[in-house]
Protein backbone atom coordinates (compact mmCIF):
# COMPACT_ATOMS: atom_id res chain seq x y z
CA UNK A 1 0.00 0.00 0.00
CA UNK A 2 2.95 2.52 0.97
CA UNK A 3 2.85 5.52 -2.02
CA UNK A 4 -0.45 4.69 -2.97
CA UNK A 5 -3.09 7.14 -3.00
CA UNK A 6 -5.61 7.19 0.78
CA UNK A 7 -6.93 10.19 0.56
CA UNK A 8 -8.22 12.51 -2.73
CA UNK A 9 -10.03 15.50 -2.26
CA UNK A 10 -11.06 17.03 -5.23
CA UNK A 11 -13.31 20.07 -6.09
CA UNK A 12 -14.08 20.95 -2.84
CA UNK A 13 -16.61 23.60 -1.48
CA UNK A 14 -17.88 24.77 1.06
CA UNK A 15 -19.90 27.75 2.02
CA UNK A 16 -20.70 29.61 5.35
CA UNK A 17 -23.68 31.46 4.73
CA UNK A 18 -22.31 33.25 1.80
CA UNK A 19 -18.90 33.11 2.66
CA UNK A 20 -16.74 30.85 0.69
CA UNK A 21 -14.51 28.65 3.35
CA UNK A 22 -13.11 26.58 0.92
CA UNK A 23 -13.20 27.24 -2.89
CA UNK A 24 -12.74 24.60 -5.58
CA UNK A 25 -9.70 22.70 -3.75
CA UNK A 26 -8.10 19.42 -4.84
CA UNK A 27 -5.38 17.63 -2.80
CA UNK A 28 -4.14 14.09 -3.15
CA UNK A 29 -2.54 12.79 -0.02
CA UNK A 30 -0.46 9.63 0.09
CA UNK A 31 0.12 6.68 2.51
CA UNK A 32 3.37 6.85 3.97
CA UNK A 33 3.84 10.46 4.07
CA UNK A 34 3.46 13.33 6.44
CA UNK A 35 1.83 16.29 5.49
CA UNK A 36 1.35 19.93 6.55
CA UNK A 37 -1.44 22.29 5.95
CA UNK A 38 -0.18 25.26 6.66
CA UNK A 39 -1.40 28.86 5.36
CA UNK A 40 -2.45 32.23 7.52
CA UNK A 41 -5.57 32.22 9.78
CA UNK A 42 -9.22 31.89 8.41
CA UNK A 43 -7.11 29.85 5.28
CA UNK A 44 -9.94 27.05 5.42
CA UNK A 45 -7.54 24.40 7.21
CA UNK A 46 -9.61 23.18 10.29
CA UNK A 47 -12.63 23.34 7.48
CA UNK A 48 -10.88 21.01 5.36
CA UNK A 49 -10.76 18.57 8.45
CA UNK A 50 -13.79 18.82 9.52
CA UNK A 51 -15.44 18.06 6.18
CA UNK A 52 -13.16 15.28 5.91
CA UNK A 53 -14.28 14.11 9.01
CA UNK A 54 -17.75 14.25 8.36
CA UNK A 55 -18.27 17.29 10.76
CA UNK A 56 -19.50 19.69 8.31
CA UNK A 57 -21.01 19.31 5.29
CA UNK A 58 -19.71 20.12 1.89
CA UNK A 59 -21.28 22.23 -1.04
CA UNK A 60 -19.52 20.22 -3.83
CA UNK A 61 -17.07 18.38 -4.59
CA UNK A 62 -15.68 14.57 -3.58
CA UNK A 63 -13.28 13.32 -0.69
CA UNK A 64 -12.75 9.71 -1.57
CA UNK A 65 -10.63 7.37 1.01
CA UNK A 66 -9.09 3.96 -0.89
CA UNK A 67 -12.45 3.51 -3.02
CA UNK A 68 -15.09 5.08 -1.08
CA UNK A 69 -16.57 8.59 -0.93
CA UNK A 70 -16.75 9.95 2.34
CA UNK A 71 -19.25 12.67 1.14
CA UNK A 72 -22.63 12.02 2.89
CA UNK A 73 -21.59 10.22 5.43
CA UNK A 74 -21.68 10.16 9.37
CA UNK A 75 -18.99 11.27 11.77
CA UNK A 76 -19.26 7.55 13.29
CA UNK A 77 -19.20 5.65 10.11
CA UNK A 78 -16.26 7.87 8.69
CA UNK A 79 -14.19 6.78 12.04
CA UNK A 80 -15.41 3.66 11.63
CA UNK A 81 -13.26 3.57 8.21
CA UNK A 82 -10.06 4.36 9.83
CA UNK A 83 -10.37 8.31 9.95
CA UNK A 84 -9.75 10.02 13.00
CA UNK A 85 -9.25 13.66 13.34
CA UNK A 86 -7.86 15.87 16.80
CA UNK A 87 -9.64 18.96 17.28
CA UNK A 88 -8.04 22.63 17.13
CA UNK A 89 -9.23 23.16 20.50
CA UNK A 90 -8.23 20.66 22.68
CA UNK A 91 -11.39 18.18 23.09
CA UNK A 92 -11.01 15.34 26.00
CA UNK A 93 -13.89 13.89 28.16
CA UNK A 94 -13.18 16.16 31.42
CA UNK A 95 -14.95 14.26 33.40
CA UNK A 96 -13.94 10.97 32.37
CA UNK A 97 -10.35 9.25 33.82
CA UNK A 98 -7.24 9.99 31.23
CA UNK A 99 -7.69 5.92 31.10
CA UNK A 100 -11.34 5.93 30.20
CA UNK A 101 -10.46 8.19 27.80
CA UNK A 102 -7.88 6.51 25.54
CA UNK A 103 -10.33 3.27 26.41
CA UNK A 104 -13.24 5.21 24.09
CA UNK A 105 -10.82 6.21 21.49
CA UNK A 106 -10.04 2.43 20.71
CA UNK A 107 -13.50 2.69 19.40
CA UNK A 108 -14.28 -1.24 20.40
CA UNK A 109 -14.80 -2.80 23.86
CA UNK A 110 -11.24 -3.30 25.44
CA UNK A 111 -11.75 -6.89 25.18
CA UNK A 112 -11.85 -6.80 21.10
CA UNK A 113 -8.77 -4.17 21.00
CA UNK A 114 -5.22 -6.03 20.63
CA UNK A 115 -4.52 -6.96 24.35
CA UNK A 116 -2.25 -3.97 26.57
CA UNK A 117 -3.22 -1.67 23.65
CA UNK A 118 -4.61 1.24 26.56
CA UNK A 119 -1.10 0.92 28.33
CA UNK A 120 1.05 1.29 24.93
CA UNK A 121 -1.06 4.34 24.28
CA UNK A 122 -0.40 6.06 27.83
CA UNK A 123 3.11 5.20 27.27
CA UNK A 124 3.31 7.11 23.58
CA UNK A 125 1.65 9.88 24.90
CA UNK A 126 3.52 9.92 28.10
CA UNK A 127 0.51 9.87 30.46
CA UNK A 128 0.75 6.55 32.19
CA UNK A 129 1.33 7.47 36.06
CA UNK A 130 -1.79 10.21 35.48
CA UNK A 131 -3.71 7.59 33.92
CA UNK A 132 -6.43 7.56 37.24
CA UNK A 133 -6.94 11.07 37.10
CA UNK A 134 -10.18 12.84 35.43
CA UNK A 135 -8.75 14.43 32.30
CA UNK A 136 -10.51 17.83 33.44
CA UNK A 137 -7.79 18.60 35.85
CA UNK A 138 -5.05 17.96 33.22
CA UNK A 139 -2.93 21.04 32.49
CA UNK A 140 -3.12 22.33 28.69
CA UNK A 141 -0.43 20.43 27.27
CA UNK A 142 -1.42 17.15 28.64
CA UNK A 143 -4.45 17.34 27.03
CA UNK A 144 -3.62 18.43 23.77
CA UNK A 145 -1.27 14.69 24.16
CA UNK A 146 -4.20 12.64 25.41
CA UNK A 147 -6.38 13.86 22.66
CA UNK A 148 -3.76 13.01 20.29
CA UNK A 149 -3.86 9.52 22.63
CA UNK A 150 -7.15 9.38 21.69
CA UNK A 151 -7.29 9.69 18.10
CA UNK A 152 -4.15 7.37 17.45
CA UNK A 153 -5.44 4.69 19.68
CA UNK A 154 -7.26 2.24 16.97
CA UNK A 155 -4.51 2.69 14.69
CA UNK A 156 -6.36 4.91 12.29
CA UNK A 157 -5.01 4.85 8.80
CA UNK A 158 -5.88 8.82 8.15
CA UNK A 159 -4.87 10.71 11.30
CA UNK A 160 -5.15 14.38 11.04
CA UNK A 161 -3.88 16.55 13.51
CA UNK A 162 -5.35 20.11 13.75
CA UNK A 163 -2.63 22.13 15.82
CA UNK A 164 -1.24 19.64 17.83
CA UNK A 165 1.51 21.37 19.29
CA UNK A 166 -0.60 24.95 20.11
CA UNK A 167 0.17 26.10 23.60
CA UNK A 168 2.94 23.54 24.12
CA UNK A 169 6.29 24.31 25.64
CA UNK A 170 9.49 23.88 23.47
CA UNK A 171 10.09 20.64 24.82
CA UNK A 172 6.90 19.41 24.41
CA UNK A 173 6.90 20.14 20.95
CA UNK A 174 10.35 18.61 20.59
CA UNK A 175 8.49 15.08 22.01
CA UNK A 176 5.20 15.88 20.24
CA UNK A 177 7.71 16.13 16.68
CA UNK A 178 9.32 12.62 17.70
CA UNK A 179 5.88 11.34 18.01
CA UNK A 180 4.56 12.26 14.80
CA UNK A 181 7.49 10.84 12.90
CA UNK A 182 7.21 7.59 14.93
CA UNK A 183 4.00 7.19 14.02
CA UNK A 184 4.79 7.58 10.50
CA UNK A 185 3.93 4.47 8.44
CA UNK A 186 3.39 3.35 5.15
CA UNK A 187 -0.25 2.07 5.67
CA UNK A 188 -1.10 5.32 7.55
CA UNK A 189 -1.05 8.95 6.54
CA UNK A 190 -1.00 12.15 8.51
CA UNK A 191 -2.49 15.15 8.18
CA UNK A 192 -0.79 18.12 10.40
CA UNK A 193 -2.63 21.57 10.35
CA UNK A 194 0.10 23.95 11.82
CA UNK A 195 1.58 27.68 12.23
CA UNK A 196 5.20 26.58 13.36
CA UNK A 197 7.33 26.64 10.16
CA UNK A 198 10.20 24.76 12.92
CA UNK A 199 7.52 22.24 13.34
CA UNK A 200 6.67 21.89 10.45
CA UNK A 201 10.08 21.62 8.83
CA UNK A 202 10.60 18.80 11.15
CA UNK A 203 7.92 16.26 10.79
CA UNK A 204 6.26 17.43 7.40
CA UNK A 205 7.39 15.31 3.75
CA UNK A 206 5.25 18.02 2.12
CA UNK A 207 3.49 21.02 2.14
CA UNK A 208 0.29 22.19 1.17
CA UNK A 209 -0.03 26.06 1.27
CA UNK A 210 -4.04 27.13 1.82
CA UNK A 211 -5.17 30.76 1.42
CA UNK A 212 -8.33 32.24 0.71
CA UNK A 213 -9.61 28.33 0.68
CA UNK A 214 -7.19 27.39 -2.25
CA UNK A 215 -3.97 25.92 -2.76
CA UNK A 216 -1.47 28.15 -3.51
CA UNK A 217 1.47 25.85 -3.39
CA UNK A 218 1.95 22.21 -2.91
CA UNK A 219 5.81 20.87 -2.76
CA UNK A 220 8.57 19.53 -0.64
CA UNK A 221 9.13 21.45 2.39
CA UNK A 222 12.69 22.54 0.73
CA UNK A 223 10.84 24.46 -1.73
CA UNK A 224 8.12 26.21 0.34
CA UNK A 225 10.34 29.06 1.76
CA UNK A 226 11.47 30.18 -1.60
CA UNK A 227 7.71 30.37 -3.07
CA UNK A 228 6.99 34.07 -3.80
CA UNK A 229 3.78 34.04 -3.28
CA UNK A 230 3.76 31.35 0.09
CA UNK A 231 6.48 34.65 1.00
CA UNK A 232 4.11 37.09 -0.43
CA UNK A 233 0.79 35.99 1.75
CA UNK A 234 2.17 34.01 4.61
CA UNK A 235 5.55 33.66 5.24
CA UNK A 236 6.32 37.40 4.85
CA UNK A 237 3.92 38.30 7.27
CA UNK B 1 -19.94 -5.32 43.76
CA UNK B 2 -17.29 -3.76 44.45
CA UNK B 3 -17.90 -0.76 42.27
CA UNK B 4 -22.04 -1.05 42.87
CA UNK B 5 -21.19 0.03 46.34
CA UNK B 6 -17.84 2.05 46.01
CA UNK B 7 -19.79 5.59 45.80
CA UNK B 8 -20.44 5.99 49.96
CA UNK B 9 -23.60 8.36 49.36
CA UNK B 10 -25.00 5.45 47.08
CA UNK B 11 -24.39 2.91 49.32
CA UNK B 12 -25.78 5.08 52.38
CA UNK B 13 -28.96 5.21 50.08
CA UNK B 14 -29.22 1.69 49.30
CA UNK B 15 -29.22 1.11 53.29
CA UNK B 16 -31.57 3.45 54.17
CA UNK B 17 -34.17 2.03 51.47
CA UNK B 18 -33.59 -1.24 52.82
CA UNK B 19 -34.28 0.09 56.17
CA UNK B 20 -37.02 1.87 55.69
CA UNK B 21 -38.48 -1.88 54.45
CA UNK B 22 -37.63 -3.26 57.39
CA UNK B 23 -39.52 -0.65 59.19
CA UNK B 24 -42.39 -0.52 57.74
CA UNK B 25 -42.72 -4.18 57.74
CA UNK B 26 -42.36 -4.21 61.61
CA UNK B 27 -44.22 -1.26 62.47
CA UNK B 28 -46.71 -0.30 59.45
CA UNK B 29 -49.97 0.43 60.80
CA UNK B 30 -49.22 0.59 64.00
CA UNK B 31 -49.41 3.86 65.74
CA UNK B 32 -45.47 4.20 65.09
CA UNK B 33 -46.09 4.40 62.08
CA UNK B 34 -49.32 4.92 60.60
CA UNK B 35 -51.34 3.47 57.27
CA UNK B 36 -51.18 7.30 56.19
CA UNK B 37 -47.20 7.60 56.79
CA UNK B 38 -47.09 4.41 55.32
CA UNK B 39 -48.96 5.66 52.01
CA UNK B 40 -47.10 9.26 51.60
CA UNK B 41 -43.67 6.84 51.86
CA UNK B 42 -44.63 4.90 48.97
CA UNK B 43 -45.91 7.43 46.95
CA UNK B 44 -42.93 9.41 47.78
CA UNK B 45 -40.68 6.55 46.67
CA UNK B 46 -42.87 6.11 43.35
CA UNK B 47 -41.85 9.81 42.58
CA UNK B 48 -38.14 9.04 43.62
CA UNK B 49 -38.15 6.50 41.02
CA UNK B 50 -39.55 9.05 38.46
CA UNK B 51 -36.77 11.32 39.32
CA UNK B 52 -34.25 8.39 38.64
CA UNK B 53 -36.01 8.44 35.42
CA UNK B 54 -35.52 11.58 34.40
CA UNK B 55 -32.07 11.96 35.86
CA UNK B 56 -30.40 8.65 33.82
CA UNK B 57 -31.31 10.89 30.44
CA UNK B 58 -30.98 14.32 32.06
CA UNK B 59 -27.81 13.83 34.01
CA UNK B 60 -26.33 11.60 32.53
CA UNK B 61 -26.90 12.15 28.60
CA UNK B 62 -27.59 15.79 28.65
CA UNK B 63 -31.20 15.39 27.18
CA UNK B 64 -34.07 17.83 29.08
CA UNK B 65 -37.12 16.48 29.41
CA UNK B 66 -39.82 18.58 30.11
CA UNK B 67 -42.66 16.22 29.40
CA UNK B 68 -41.88 13.24 31.98
CA UNK B 69 -45.39 13.01 33.08
CA UNK B 70 -46.52 11.58 29.82
CA UNK B 71 -44.61 8.11 30.62
CA UNK B 72 -45.77 8.18 34.03
CA UNK B 73 -49.27 9.30 33.08
CA UNK B 74 -49.38 6.29 30.74
CA UNK B 75 -48.02 3.62 32.76
CA UNK B 76 -50.83 5.48 35.44
CA UNK B 77 -53.85 5.25 33.69
CA UNK B 78 -52.84 1.77 32.21
CA UNK B 79 -52.60 0.59 36.19
CA UNK B 80 -56.02 2.36 36.93
CA UNK B 81 -57.15 1.11 34.21
CA UNK B 82 -56.23 -2.47 35.59
CA UNK B 83 -57.47 -1.81 39.10
CA UNK B 84 -61.31 -0.64 37.86
CA UNK B 85 -61.34 -3.78 35.27
CA UNK B 86 -59.84 -5.85 38.47
CA UNK B 87 -62.36 -4.47 40.90
CA UNK B 88 -65.21 -4.74 38.44
CA UNK B 89 -64.67 -8.53 37.62
CA UNK B 90 -64.30 -9.49 41.56
CA UNK B 91 -67.20 -6.74 42.75
CA UNK B 92 -69.44 -6.27 40.12
CA UNK B 93 -69.26 -2.35 40.69
CA UNK B 94 -69.46 0.03 37.27
CA UNK B 95 -66.87 2.61 37.13
CA UNK B 96 -68.16 6.35 37.73
CA UNK B 97 -66.92 7.58 34.18
CA UNK B 98 -68.83 4.49 32.59
CA UNK B 99 -72.28 5.69 34.53
CA UNK B 100 -71.54 9.05 33.83
CA UNK B 101 -71.01 8.55 30.29
CA UNK B 102 -74.08 5.92 30.24
CA UNK B 103 -71.89 3.26 29.28
CA UNK B 104 -73.22 -0.34 29.67
CA UNK B 105 -69.97 -2.54 28.29
CA UNK B 106 -65.87 -1.29 28.96
CA UNK B 107 -64.28 0.27 25.40
CA UNK B 108 -62.90 -2.45 23.32
CA UNK B 109 -59.08 -1.93 24.43
CA UNK B 110 -59.95 -2.94 27.67
CA UNK B 111 -60.38 -6.05 26.78
CA UNK B 112 -57.70 -8.58 28.82
CA UNK B 113 -56.54 -5.49 31.20
CA UNK B 114 -57.68 -7.32 34.41
CA UNK B 115 -55.08 -9.77 33.58
CA UNK B 116 -51.81 -8.10 35.64
CA UNK B 117 -48.91 -9.45 33.07
CA UNK B 118 -50.81 -8.27 30.57
CA UNK B 119 -51.75 -4.89 32.07
CA UNK B 120 -47.97 -4.61 32.91
CA UNK B 121 -46.83 -5.37 29.28
CA UNK B 122 -49.40 -2.99 27.75
CA UNK B 123 -47.74 -0.08 29.75
CA UNK B 124 -44.35 -0.83 29.38
CA UNK B 125 -44.81 -1.49 25.53
CA UNK B 126 -47.02 1.83 24.48
CA UNK B 127 -44.63 3.54 26.71
CA UNK B 128 -41.76 2.32 25.17
CA UNK B 129 -43.60 2.83 21.41
CA UNK B 130 -44.57 6.32 22.28
CA UNK B 131 -41.13 7.24 23.63
CA UNK B 132 -39.09 5.30 20.41
CA UNK B 133 -41.28 7.74 17.77
CA UNK B 134 -41.04 10.69 19.56
CA UNK B 135 -37.15 10.34 20.48
CA UNK B 136 -36.55 8.93 16.83
CA UNK B 137 -38.00 11.39 15.23
CA UNK B 138 -35.95 14.43 17.83
CA UNK B 139 -32.54 12.39 18.03
CA UNK B 140 -32.78 11.59 13.92
CA UNK B 141 -32.96 15.13 12.41
CA UNK B 142 -31.02 16.46 15.58
CA UNK B 143 -33.41 18.30 17.30
CA UNK B 144 -31.73 18.91 21.30
CA UNK B 145 -30.93 20.93 24.07
CA UNK B 146 -33.65 23.58 24.27
CA UNK B 147 -35.96 22.57 21.67
CA UNK B 148 -36.23 19.00 22.75
CA UNK B 149 -37.46 20.37 26.07
CA UNK B 150 -39.76 22.41 24.41
CA UNK B 151 -41.11 19.59 22.12
CA UNK B 152 -41.59 17.50 25.19
CA UNK B 153 -43.43 19.70 27.41
CA UNK B 154 -45.76 20.52 23.80
CA UNK B 155 -46.43 16.97 23.52
CA UNK B 156 -47.57 15.98 27.76
CA UNK B 157 -49.50 19.21 27.36
CA UNK B 158 -51.55 17.36 23.66
CA UNK B 159 -51.48 14.01 25.94
CA UNK B 160 -53.56 16.36 29.01
CA UNK B 161 -56.01 18.12 26.40
CA UNK B 162 -56.93 15.14 24.61
CA UNK B 163 -57.06 13.40 27.98
CA UNK B 164 -59.38 16.19 29.18
CA UNK B 165 -62.19 14.65 26.27
CA UNK B 166 -64.92 12.59 28.55
CA UNK B 167 -65.57 10.16 25.04
CA UNK B 168 -61.91 8.71 24.78
CA UNK B 169 -63.46 5.68 27.46
CA UNK B 170 -60.00 7.22 29.87
CA UNK B 171 -62.28 9.11 32.41
CA UNK B 172 -62.09 12.38 31.15
CA UNK B 173 -62.41 15.23 33.12
CA UNK B 174 -62.55 13.64 36.35
CA UNK B 175 -60.00 10.54 35.57
CA UNK B 176 -60.34 6.87 36.93
CA UNK B 177 -60.97 6.52 40.94
CA UNK B 178 -62.80 4.33 43.08
CA UNK B 179 -60.54 1.47 43.27
CA UNK B 180 -61.55 -1.23 45.72
CA UNK B 181 -58.96 -4.08 45.20
CA UNK B 182 -55.57 -4.06 44.34
CA UNK B 183 -54.75 -8.12 43.89
CA UNK B 184 -57.96 -9.15 45.76
CA UNK B 185 -56.62 -6.99 48.88
CA UNK B 186 -59.23 -4.10 49.90
CA UNK B 187 -57.02 -0.99 48.56
CA UNK B 188 -57.87 1.26 51.99
CA UNK B 189 -56.54 -1.27 54.50
CA UNK B 190 -53.45 -1.33 56.40
CA UNK B 191 -52.29 -4.22 55.02
CA UNK B 192 -52.34 -3.52 51.55
CA UNK B 193 -51.29 -0.06 51.76
CA UNK B 194 -48.06 -1.44 53.78
CA UNK B 195 -47.44 -3.99 51.22
CA UNK B 196 -47.71 -1.63 47.97
CA UNK B 197 -45.11 0.68 50.08
CA UNK B 198 -43.00 -2.01 50.35
CA UNK B 199 -43.14 -2.71 46.38
CA UNK B 200 -42.39 0.55 45.74
CA UNK B 201 -39.06 0.55 47.73
CA UNK B 202 -37.67 -2.73 46.53
CA UNK B 203 -38.50 -1.52 43.20
CA UNK B 204 -37.01 2.02 43.68
CA UNK B 205 -33.57 -0.26 45.17
CA UNK B 206 -33.62 -2.03 42.29
CA UNK B 207 -34.23 0.77 39.73
CA UNK B 208 -31.07 2.56 41.72
CA UNK B 209 -28.97 -0.60 41.57
CA UNK B 210 -29.78 -1.20 37.76
CA UNK B 211 -29.05 2.42 36.91
CA UNK B 212 -25.85 2.53 38.61
CA UNK B 213 -24.72 -0.58 36.68
CA UNK B 214 -25.46 1.19 33.82
CA UNK B 215 -23.68 4.77 34.45
CA UNK B 216 -20.57 2.81 35.77
CA UNK B 217 -20.19 0.41 32.61
CA UNK B 218 -18.46 1.48 29.33
CA UNK B 219 -22.00 1.97 27.95
CA UNK B 220 -21.99 5.18 31.30
CA UNK B 221 -18.92 6.34 29.78
CA UNK B 222 -20.35 6.48 26.31
CA UNK B 223 -23.58 8.75 27.39
CA UNK B 224 -21.44 11.46 29.58
CA UNK B 225 -19.39 11.52 26.86
CA UNK B 226 -22.04 12.40 24.93
CA UNK B 227 -23.45 15.00 27.07
CA UNK B 228 -20.16 16.89 27.24
CA UNK B 229 -19.00 16.53 23.60
CA UNK B 230 -21.32 14.22 21.34
CA UNK B 231 -18.87 15.52 17.95
CA UNK B 232 -16.14 14.27 20.02
CA UNK B 233 -17.54 11.12 20.19
CA UNK B 234 -18.84 10.01 17.01
CA UNK B 235 -15.75 11.05 15.52
CA UNK B 236 -14.19 8.37 17.55
CA UNK B 237 -16.68 6.23 15.22
CA UNK B 238 -19.62 6.05 17.53
CA UNK B 239 -23.03 6.92 16.88
CA UNK B 240 -25.11 8.44 18.76
CA UNK B 241 -28.34 7.64 18.13
CA UNK B 242 -28.81 4.28 19.39
CA UNK B 243 -27.40 5.09 22.25
CA UNK B 244 -29.49 8.18 22.75
CA UNK B 245 -32.83 6.09 21.76
CA UNK B 246 -32.14 3.11 24.11
CA UNK B 247 -31.24 5.46 27.56
CA UNK B 248 -34.54 7.44 26.20
CA UNK B 249 -36.66 4.43 25.91
CA UNK B 250 -35.09 3.15 28.87
CA UNK B 251 -36.00 6.28 30.94
CA UNK B 252 -39.61 6.26 29.73
CA UNK B 253 -40.24 2.80 31.00
CA UNK B 254 -38.93 3.66 34.28
CA UNK B 255 -41.57 6.84 34.50
CA UNK B 256 -43.68 4.75 33.64
CA UNK B 257 -43.06 2.06 36.00
CA UNK B 258 -43.09 4.93 38.65
CA UNK B 259 -46.57 5.71 37.22
CA UNK B 260 -47.96 2.09 37.75
CA UNK B 261 -46.95 2.30 41.57
CA UNK B 262 -48.33 5.85 42.13
CA UNK B 263 -51.90 5.16 41.13
CA UNK B 264 -52.75 2.14 43.28
CA UNK B 265 -51.24 4.19 46.33
CA UNK B 266 -52.95 7.96 45.76
CA UNK B 267 -56.19 6.23 44.68
CA UNK B 268 -56.99 8.36 41.70
CA UNK B 269 -55.13 9.38 38.35
CA UNK B 270 -56.68 12.03 36.15
CA UNK B 271 -55.09 14.47 32.57
CA UNK B 272 -53.61 16.79 35.87
CA UNK B 273 -50.65 14.56 35.73
CA UNK B 274 -50.25 15.62 32.06
CA UNK B 275 -50.38 19.19 33.03
CA UNK B 276 -46.61 20.86 31.94
CA UNK B 277 -46.36 22.09 35.74
CA UNK B 278 -45.48 18.57 36.68
CA UNK B 279 -43.63 17.55 34.59
CA UNK B 280 -41.31 20.40 35.17
CA UNK B 281 -41.57 19.68 38.70
CA UNK B 282 -39.62 16.89 38.23
CA UNK B 283 -36.70 18.59 36.44
CA UNK B 284 -36.70 21.01 39.66
CA UNK B 285 -37.01 17.55 41.91
CA UNK B 286 -33.58 16.31 39.88
CA UNK B 287 -32.11 19.78 39.45
CA UNK B 288 -32.33 20.39 43.03
CA UNK B 289 -31.13 17.26 43.84
CA UNK B 290 -28.22 17.77 41.66
CA UNK B 291 -28.24 16.01 38.06
CA UNK B 292 -25.75 13.04 37.34
CA UNK B 293 -25.88 11.69 40.66
CA UNK B 294 -28.29 8.92 40.92
CA UNK B 295 -28.57 10.09 45.16
CA UNK B 296 -29.18 13.25 44.29
CA UNK B 297 -32.49 12.72 42.10
CA UNK B 298 -33.67 10.76 44.88
CA UNK B 299 -32.85 13.54 47.53
CA UNK B 300 -34.45 16.11 45.65
CA UNK B 301 -37.48 14.38 45.00
CA UNK B 302 -37.84 13.63 48.35
CA UNK B 303 -36.97 17.33 49.43
CA UNK B 304 -39.21 19.19 47.16
CA UNK B 305 -41.57 16.86 47.96
CA UNK B 306 -42.16 17.11 51.62
CA UNK B 307 -41.63 21.14 51.74
CA UNK B 308 -44.61 20.95 48.90
CA UNK B 309 -46.74 18.56 51.33
CA UNK B 310 -45.94 20.94 53.68
CA UNK B 311 -47.00 23.71 52.00
CA UNK B 312 -49.70 22.44 50.72
CA UNK B 313 -51.71 22.39 54.11
CA UNK B 314 -50.19 25.88 54.96
CA UNK B 315 -50.49 27.97 51.97
CA UNK B 316 -51.52 25.84 48.54
CA UNK B 317 -51.44 29.13 47.06
CA UNK B 318 -47.84 29.75 46.85
CA UNK B 319 -46.79 26.79 45.78
CA UNK B 320 -46.22 27.64 41.92
CA UNK B 321 -43.98 31.01 43.40
CA UNK B 322 -41.68 28.49 45.60
CA UNK B 323 -41.27 26.25 42.46
CA UNK B 324 -40.13 29.11 40.01
CA UNK B 325 -38.25 30.50 43.11
CA UNK B 326 -36.10 27.23 43.23
CA UNK B 327 -36.02 27.21 39.88
CA UNK B 328 -34.22 30.60 39.58
CA UNK B 329 -32.47 29.93 43.10
CA UNK B 330 -30.67 26.97 41.05
CA UNK B 331 -29.91 28.87 38.12
CA UNK B 332 -28.11 31.54 40.15
CA UNK B 333 -26.17 29.48 42.92
CA UNK B 334 -24.88 27.02 39.94
CA UNK B 335 -25.07 29.86 36.92
CA UNK B 336 -23.64 27.26 34.52
CA UNK B 337 -24.77 23.90 36.05
CA UNK B 338 -28.48 23.64 35.39
CA UNK B 339 -28.20 23.80 31.39
CA UNK B 340 -24.48 23.37 30.52
CA UNK B 341 -25.06 19.64 31.25
CA UNK B 342 -27.74 19.94 28.73
CA UNK B 343 -25.57 21.59 25.94
CA UNK B 344 -27.69 24.38 26.12
CA UNK B 345 -26.58 28.21 26.39
CA UNK B 346 -29.86 29.50 28.02
CA UNK B 347 -29.77 32.49 29.76
CA UNK B 348 -30.50 32.52 33.48
CA UNK B 349 -33.65 35.12 32.39
CA UNK B 350 -35.38 32.56 29.75
CA UNK B 351 -34.90 30.16 32.78
CA UNK B 352 -36.87 31.53 34.97
CA UNK B 353 -39.48 33.08 33.29
CA UNK B 354 -40.01 29.50 31.77
CA UNK B 355 -40.69 28.48 35.44
CA UNK B 356 -42.77 31.63 36.31
CA UNK B 357 -45.06 31.34 32.72
CA UNK B 358 -46.70 27.62 33.52
N1 LIG C 1 -19.03 27.16 11.61
C1 LIG C 1 -18.66 28.27 10.92
N2 LIG C 1 -19.57 29.21 10.60
C2 LIG C 1 -19.22 30.31 9.92
N3 LIG C 1 -17.98 30.56 9.49
C3 LIG C 1 -17.02 29.67 9.78
C4 LIG C 1 -17.32 28.47 10.52
N4 LIG C 1 -16.17 27.75 10.64
C5 LIG C 1 -15.21 28.47 10.04
N5 LIG C 1 -15.72 29.61 9.51
C6 LIG C 1 -14.97 30.61 8.75
O1 LIG C 1 -14.31 29.93 7.69
C7 LIG C 1 -13.01 30.45 7.51
C8 LIG C 1 -12.01 29.33 7.63
O2 LIG C 1 -11.95 28.90 8.97
P1 LIG C 1 -10.97 27.78 9.47
O3 LIG C 1 -11.09 26.59 8.60
O4 LIG C 1 -11.23 27.58 10.92
O5 LIG C 1 -9.57 28.47 9.28
P2 LIG C 1 -8.13 27.99 9.73
O6 LIG C 1 -7.37 27.88 8.47
O7 LIG C 1 -7.60 29.09 10.59
O8 LIG C 1 -8.26 26.72 10.47
C9 LIG C 1 -12.82 31.53 8.54
O9 LIG C 1 -13.04 32.77 7.95
C10 LIG C 1 -13.88 31.25 9.57
O10 LIG C 1 -14.32 32.43 10.17
MG1 LIG D 1 -7.93 26.24 12.41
Amino acid sequence: MSGGTALVIDGLEVEFGRFRAVDNLSLAIDYGEVRALIGPNGAGKSTVLNVVAGVTPAKAGRIVLDDTDLIGLSEAQIARKGVRRKFQKPSVFEVLTVRENIELGLGVPVAKAPSGRIDEVLAMVNLTELADRPAGTLAHGQKQWLEIGMVLASDPKILMLDEPVAGLTDEERQRTAALIRALRRPDRAIVVVEHDMGFVEEIADKVTVLHEGRTLFEGPMSRVREDARVIEVYLGR
Amino acid sequence: MKTLFADKSFAALIALCAAAVIVIALFGGTSLLTPYMVNAIGQLAAFAILAVSLDLIWGYLGILSLGHGLFFAIGGYVAAMHLLKHSYEVTGIVPDFMQFMGWKEFPLYWAGLSNFPYALLLALGVTAIVAFVFGYVSFRSKVGGVYFAIISQALVYVAMLLMFRNDTGFGGNNGMTGFSLVFGWPVGQAGTLIGMAVVSIVVLIAVLIGCRLLVTSRTGRMMVAARDDEVRLRSLGYGTLWLKLAIWCLSAVIAAIAGILYVPQVGIINPRVLSPELSLEIAVWVAVGGRGYLTGAVIGALAVNALKFWLSAAAPEVWPFILSGLVVLIVLVFPNGLLDLAGLKWKPRLLSSMGGAK
